[in-house]
């Protein structure tokens, strides 16, 4: 499957040769638990354990969930579930700050990808099939926050489902068949749930081809040089097996995340909820502050920053006629903003991949992680001045990190020479001893 | 309808809520509850006397349609005994579909709706508001403090400035921990409004602290199961981490001549 040379399975007993000539399937495992892997990857390079972890940990703890569920009471039935069924809290709990969970790994996941240039040729499918599990989780998340039905359940879904509303023309006849009627009630939770069980597993296929699609090029890693196939020998100098060097040091580092999450679900699991949604749902009265969860704030504060006064709104809405308006623009502002970041390979003109030879693209690299941070921080505020504005200056640098200054960076940049090989950059840190 | 709830709630209100949320984060106290922090417990007295409170001046209007009188038996909770909570039951009645009237109630019902209809259930009052989220909603007091829930019920009924106003027929009352600074529910507790036996504390902050406790009770039933199994869970994990960490250490020992 690799394409960096290894041995791979020999089925050895009759058993195993009788098996593999039908089905190759433990092969398969081998050479995907062996996997020759650079070893010179660093801390960063464990959030993808971390969140193929946490996505067999919410499936599980939501198939349990959804045994209790009920969607005709379905505020009362998730009370019920805290209540009444044997640690059914502790289930609860686990799986709404394992969605918490699953969003921070996602993020520093993303962001090694962006700082190392993990996105570049010829990993550009591997990050492509990435960005379309994050779509996903993003989908999934939400519909999920909907099913306990509180107020923040209801609102949420009114304004999400509002953007589709925003597309001129035939919005609102698709609002309506989201919804399955003109508003969000139990019609439209019936079909969530559904929705939100299927997605899931839809996620679990697009990580194995994530995987697959990684497993074919190799990981990338620090220095961004590619490991030597010329034989397996030289292979062999730049790189470790996956079993037992990785996995040892991605379970130790999976434990030391779970510990923080253990203390976060013992002793503060509300912490990063809403408390308006221990209030059951009413569509008659509008909480002060519509706030979605915490990892939708940065696109939440794209999607608010391009109001009507914006001359970029302006100037759209001029040339098409008016059939694109404000909300119109921040519904294409928030879907492009993650977009752009889907065609960094393309955008991204620098010979050099790993951000750590690029001096000046680092600095525009952190800016660009303050500006996601600045921007979560502005989605939660109102939307009123001076948030207004930091948010659209916010949203324009994010908008020019990727379309601007990422493909002038590549052409006017004086990189650092990077190491020859992996092999050098091992030995520059752990130097051979004098006998080697 | 999107952009209309973007504008009507967002900037007419959140600009005002935002400002608002300031101002009152000063006024909520910070209260030291005995099931604050890691080794938070309930005190099973101050359960006690939060019902008592609710029953005797809360439950008037508002409902716990979440919790049932056997609840109260629970490890965890107030801890009354069975003989106890079948008493306490016995002192309401409860609308029986299946004889379609009224008998006496049993542990197994729930305490119901709530009796005026203004009135909000409390069931999980102290976990649906918040006390703390600043400073400008960066989440720095709640890490400290505690989201601030039971806090702002405490700031709540100690909030009356004693100001009244009547606005479209009915009467407001000025409160300085509510949102909007005006609530219809006129100032439910006193100095000195429940005995206790044995006698405690009985004035105006004792009480609200009482009910605040009972709330959060309410709210959270298992908080203490949760704290110990969170507790035991770091401790195991922890544990696991320093064998994982030595193992990874020797794993890596030879590939990084350190052996």
């Amino acid at each position: 499957m690799s394409g960096i040379p290894h041995d791979h399975y020999e089925p050895k007993s009759k058993a195993e040769k009788w098996l593999h000539v039908r089905l190759p399937i433990v092969g398969l495992i081998y050479d995907t638990i062996m996997i020759p892997t650079p070893k010179n990857l660093n801390w960063m390079w464990i959030w993808g354990i971390v969140l193929a972890f946490t996505l067999v940990l919410q499936i599980i703890t939501g198939v349990v969930l959804a045994m209790h569920y009920n969607v005709g009471d379905a505020f009362r039935s998730v009370e019920q579930i805290m209540r009444d069924v044997r640690f059914g809290w502790l289930i609860r709990y686990v799986h709404m700050n394992g969605a918490s969970l699953f969003f921070i790994a996602v993020y520093l996941h993303i962001f090694r990808g962006l700082y190392y240039g993990s996105y570049k040729s010829p990993r550009e499918v591997t990050w492509i099939i990435g960005m379309l599990i994050y779509l996903a989780m993003m989908a999934t998340g939400f519909l999920g926050y909907v099913l306990p039905w509180g107020q923040m359940s209801f609102w949420g879904a009114t304004v999400i489902t509002g953007l589709f509303g925003a597309i001129p023309g035939i919005g609102e006849s698709i609002q309506a068949w989201l919804l399955g009627g003109p508003a969000v009630d139990t019609q439209a939770l019936n079909r969530f749930f559904s929705l939100h069980y299927l997605l899931p597993f839809v996620i679990v296929a697009l990580v194995a081809l994530h995987i697959w699609a990684f497993h074919t090029t190799g990981n990338s890693n620090p220095t961004g040089v590619e490991v030597r196939r010329g034989s397996k020998a030289e292979a062999e100098k730049d790189t470790l097996p996956f079993w037992p060097y990785f996995v040892i040091k991605d379970l130790y580092a999976l434990v030391v995340v779970l510990v923080v999450f253990a203390a976060v679900v013992g002793f503060m699991p509300n912490f990063l909820g809403e408390p308006d949604n221990y209030i059951l749902a009413n569509p008659l009265v509008t909480p002060a502050e519509i706030v979605p969860e915490w990892y939708y704030l940065p696109f939440y504060a794209i999607l608010r920053a391009f109001t009507d006064d914006v001359w970029a709104v302006q100037f759209a809405g001029f040339i098409s006629g008016g059939i694109i308006d404000a909300k119109f623009f921040g519904v294409i502002a928030m879907f492009g903003s993650i977009f752009v970041m889907a065609l960094a390979p393309w955008l991204d003109t620098s010979k050099t991949r790993s951000g750590r030879y690029r001096p000046a693209f680092r600095f525009f690299f952190w800016l660009l992680a303050f500006d996601f941070m600045f921007l979560m921080w502005l989605g939660s505020r109102p939307a009123a001045e001076p948030y207004s504005s930091l948010a659209l200056a916010g949203s324009a640098y994010w908008f020019g990190y990727f379309l601007i200054i990422l493909p002038l960076l590549g052409l006017f940049e004086s990189p650092k020479a990077p190491p020859e090989t992996i092999e050098a950059d091992f030995d520059s840190h752990y130097p051979p001893k004098p006998a080697e | 309808m999107f952009k209309k709830i973007i504008l009507s709630a967002c900037m007419v209100l959140g600009l005002g809520a935002a400002a608002n949320a300031a101002e009152r984060e000063e006024e909520i106290e910070d209260v030291a509850f005995s099931f604050e922090g890691v080794f938070g417990k309930f005190d099973q007295d101050q359960l006690q006397r939060g019902l008592q409170v609710f029953t005797e001046v809360c439950a008037a209007c508002h409902g716990l349609n979440l919790v049932a009188y056997r609840n109260l038996g629970d490890a965890g909770g107030p801890m009354m005994t069975k003989e106890q909570v079948k008493a306490y039951a016995a002192m309401f009645e409860t609308f029986d579909p299946e004889i379609d009237d009224f008998r006496p109630a049993i542990p197994s019902d729930y305490f119901g709706e709530s009796q005026y209809e203004g009135a909000p259930d409390l069931s999980l009052m102290a976990k649906s508001r918040k006390g703390f989220e600043g400073p400008n909603g960066l989440l720095i007091n709640p890490l400290f403090r505690g989201l601030g829930g039971p806090e702002y019920i405490v700031a709540l009924l100690e909030g009356y400035t004693g100001e009244e106003k009547e606005q479209a027929g009915t009467i407001l009352y000025e409160n300085t921990a509510f949102l909007g600074g005006w609530i219809s529910m006129p100032q439910p507790m006193f100095d000195e409004m429940v005995e206790f036996d044995p006698a405690a504390d009985n004035d105006l902050k004792s009480l609200s602290e009482d009910t605040a406790a009972f709330l959060m009770w309410t709210a959270e039933p298992k908080l203490m199961q949760r704290k110990q199994a969170g507790l035991v869970a770091v401790l195991f994990l922890g544990f696991l981490a320093v064998l994982l960490y030595l193992t990874n250490k020797k794993i890596w020992a030879h590939a990084k001549r350190k052996d």
